[in-house]
């Protein structure tokens, strides 16, 4: 694989370009607040900028700030070209195309209803029942599997080259791995018949009896009737819906498929990474690449720094006597001092900071092939030229100048 | 309004990672050491409640882990349990079987019914006064809302039965601003700060809650004062650095870089901070809580955070 490297590369810098060549599908995940949107949407305009071919990043973050970065106003369900424009604003001329879309829980849950359904009236009777109303709109899980579901959508129109999806935050990191096995289980319960045995005849299981006094006298029967006439609209088209989840599985095992793991190196999000990485090695997902976002700068390791930092504080009376003079007009004694002693306070306390992340970051035991450290912007990203710089660290280059 | 700590349940939620769940515990903590007797309650129980207070794992059943201060982890099923031995008392409840695989269906199927369930505990608990303040680690900001509007929907989607007939205390209890109040906790960045504007519009739009405080989580302080940032900028030059080196015998440069970064870093978040400001209602009150330039973890962590939060609330 001969790649073109114009500029230096970090010593230790993993990249990620390696795998976005080779791969269809490349899944962001990891902890909520780790920059985990950013991160999928600078990957993919680096591989449309870099690599070329139709490049798609399929995101659940309704941001706003993502759709201005890219140009686009607002973003939907369906998916749109980034103009040529907004490359060319940014000062570069891309070798393929990026093109964006966010994922409409409840517009994509329709859709696959009416992909599904037999007939009309079936369709007609799902779309109006509350309870799936309820499900489409707010349940939380529904928006896990709904997001693996589209992706496996679009990955089969054959459309793009890449896909890049960006997954949604959810309370336990492995539910949208396991969103489609427990869609197809859930409509394969026994339990299910069971619950609409009496909706469906007159005949009801005496065994079963206690369950529906109970059930009955906390729930209501006009619910009941709800789940109950759900399941069995629902049951028409059980064989598909279970097929096509199976298949949703499959691409995600498939190894045209890669996952890679964002976090920052504070405790919290970096054990639930860990956690997230071993659960992927453990269903024999690919684990593609762990990218740490926000890394503070090395040289406040430095210990000669650290010397230097607190020189300035211990002796900045010192320091301030003779400097005072040396500076531009204005600059009291006092006030150089006080400069002084914070520049190296300062120094001190992120010091304290960037060393437990190097701790916390050796002490990372599933690493994967790849290691990918961005560095704490000190600015927000909020155009293509900023999410490119980001992702040209993704690609292992180096261009900070203070380094 | 009436203060974050003087109502009788207090929800705390936030966007992941801006550290709710050291909030959650800061103001229970502080609560407890403060004559009141409180239940820290964490939902969606991931365990971090014990790591801070070293006790080993939290269960249902709350336990007192310091002096004054409970901490229990919510468990829906258990929830169940508890609601159908104090309502129902019918014998069959024994014999339902796999109750636990029928409720997680039932759960699964019917959206509402885990929150309900869950709100539903925390109210029974303020009710039942066995503790004076209820501090709920609750939902990230992407579900909070359907938390605490769970006994609206349930009115929704259930007309009659038991539950319907239960959600009307539980909603005078989440309704009155005297007994129930929402922190959201943020961090002076970019995205949780746009979270918190628009979930504090989805609070007073969709729940009957009111938002009780914004809890602005590691602030980064203030290098340099009026003028000193001239100054700074003085000692960046050739002549100055040269003569520091020499006298300290070191290079400063990473040094004045790095303050350098701490300045740029501190000015973007305060725009953020600034647009938050702006951004919500005046009248809900904004605690600052330092970043902690620390190595300690656990509960010295926790009793550092309720320190500064008692200082914020004016105690």
């Amino acid at each position: 694989m001969a790649r073109s490297r114009p500029r230096r590369r970090a010593d230790d810098a993993g990249s990620l370009d390696g795998l976005l060549a080779s791969r269809e599908i490349v899944v962001a995940c990891g902890p909520g607040g780790v920059g985990k949107t950013t991160t999928a949407a600078a990957a993919a305009a680096m591989a449309a900028a870099r690599l070329g071919g139709k490049v798609l990043v399929l995101t659940v973050d309704p941001a706003r700030r993502l759709a201005d970065a890219l140009g686009l106003e607002g973003i939907g369900n369906t998916e749109r070209r980034v103009p040529l424009e907004t490359f060319v604003e940014a000062g570069v001329k891309p070798m393929g195309e990026l093109w964006a879309a966010m994922l409409d829980t409840k517009e994509s849950w329709d859709a696959l209803i009416r992909h599904h359904a037999p007939d009309a009236r079936t369709r007609e009777e799902i779309l109006a029942n509350p309870l799936y109303r309820n499900i489409a709109g707010r349940f939380v899980q529904s928006h896990d599997y709904i997001a693996m579901e589209r992706l496996f959508e679009i990955h089969s129109e054959g459309t793009y080259d890449l896909i890049v999806v960006d997954t949604p935050p959810t309370r336990n990191a492995l539910d949208f791995l396991d969103a489609p096995e427990r869609m197809a289980d859930f409509f394969s319960s026994r339990l299910l018949r069971w619950l609409i045995v009496p909706y469906r005849s007159k005949l009801v299981n005496f065994a079963s009896r206690p369950f529906y006094q109970v059930a009955d006298r906390i729930l209501g029967t006009q619910f009941l009737a709800d789940i109950a006439e759900f399941f069995i609209l629902f049951q028409s088209m059980y064989e598909g819906f279970v097929e096509r989840a199976r298949s949703v599985q499959r691409l995600l095992a498939d190894r045209r498929t890669s996952f890679i793991v964002v976090s920052t190196l504070e405790m919290v999000p970096l054990r639930e990474a860990e956690f997230f990485a071993q659960a992927l090695t453990e269903r024999r997902l690919h684990l593609g690449a762990i990218v740490l976002n926000k890394v503070l700068p090395s040289y406040l390791r430095d210990p000669e720094a650290a010397v230097v930092a607190e020189a300035l504080t211990e002796r900045a009376e010192d320091l301030a006597e003779a400097l005072a003079p040396k500076l531009g007009a204005g600059a009291d004694v006092a006030q150089v001092r006080r400069v002084l002693d914070e520049v190296g306070r300062s120094y001190l306390d992120y010091r304290v900071v960037a060393q437990r992340e190097a701790e916390q970051r050796s002490e990372l035991a599933a690493v994967p092939e790849t290691l990918v450290s961005v560095p704490y912007f000190e600015t927000d990203v909020y155009d293509l030229a900023g999410l490119l710089r980001l992702g040209a660290r993704l690609w292992g280059e180096d261009d900070d100048p203070a380094l | 309004m009436v203060g974050l700590l003087d109502r009788r349940l207090v929800f705390v939620t936030g966007k992941g990672g801006v550290g709710k769940t050291t909030v959650a515990a800061s103001l229970a903590l502080y609560a407890s050491e403060h004559g009141r007797r409180t239940l820290l309650c964490e939902v969606d129980a991931k365990g971090d409640i014990s790591a801070y207070f070293e006790t080993g794992p939290t269960s249902f059943a709350g336990r007192e882990v310091l002096p004054g201060l409970w901490a229990m982890s919510m468990d829906t099923e258990a929830s169940l349990r508890e609601y159908l031995k104090l309502n129902l008392r019918i014998p069959v409840v024994g014999r339902i079987g796999p109750l636990a695989k029928a409720f997680d269906f039932v759960a699964t199927a019917a959206p509402g019914v885990r929150e309900i369930l869950t709100v539903g505990k925390l109210c029974w608990e303020v009710r039942e006064r066995r503790y004076d303040l209820v501090v709920v680690d609750a939902s990230a900001t992407g579900h909070i809302v359907g938390q605490l509007a769970a006994p609206q929907a349930i009115n929704e989607l259930v007309r009659v039965g038991l539950i319907r007939s239960q959600t009307d205390w539980m909603l005078d209890i989440l309704s009155d601003p005297a007994q129930t109040g929402l922190a959201i906790v943020t961090t002076p960045e970019e995205m949780p700060v746009n979270e918190t504007m628009e979930l504090a519009v989805k609070v007073r739009e969709e729940t009957t809650v009111e938002l009780a405080a914004v809890v602005v989580n590691r602030v980064l302080p203030e290098l340099f004062g009026r003028g000193e940032e001239a100054v700074f900028e003085e000692l960046r030059r050739p002549a100055a650095a040269g003569v520091v080196a020499e006298m300290v015998g070191g290079d400063p440069a990473p040094v004045l870089e790095a303050a350098r970064l701490a300045v740029t870093l501190r000015r973007t978040r305060a725009g953020h901070l600034e647009r938050l400001r702006q951004g919500l209602d005046p009248s809900v009150p904004m605690l600052y809580l330092p970043y902690l330039f620390t190595r300690s973890h656990g509960l010295r962590t926790i009793r550092q955070v309720a320190r500064s939060l008692g200082e914020e609330l004016g105690t």
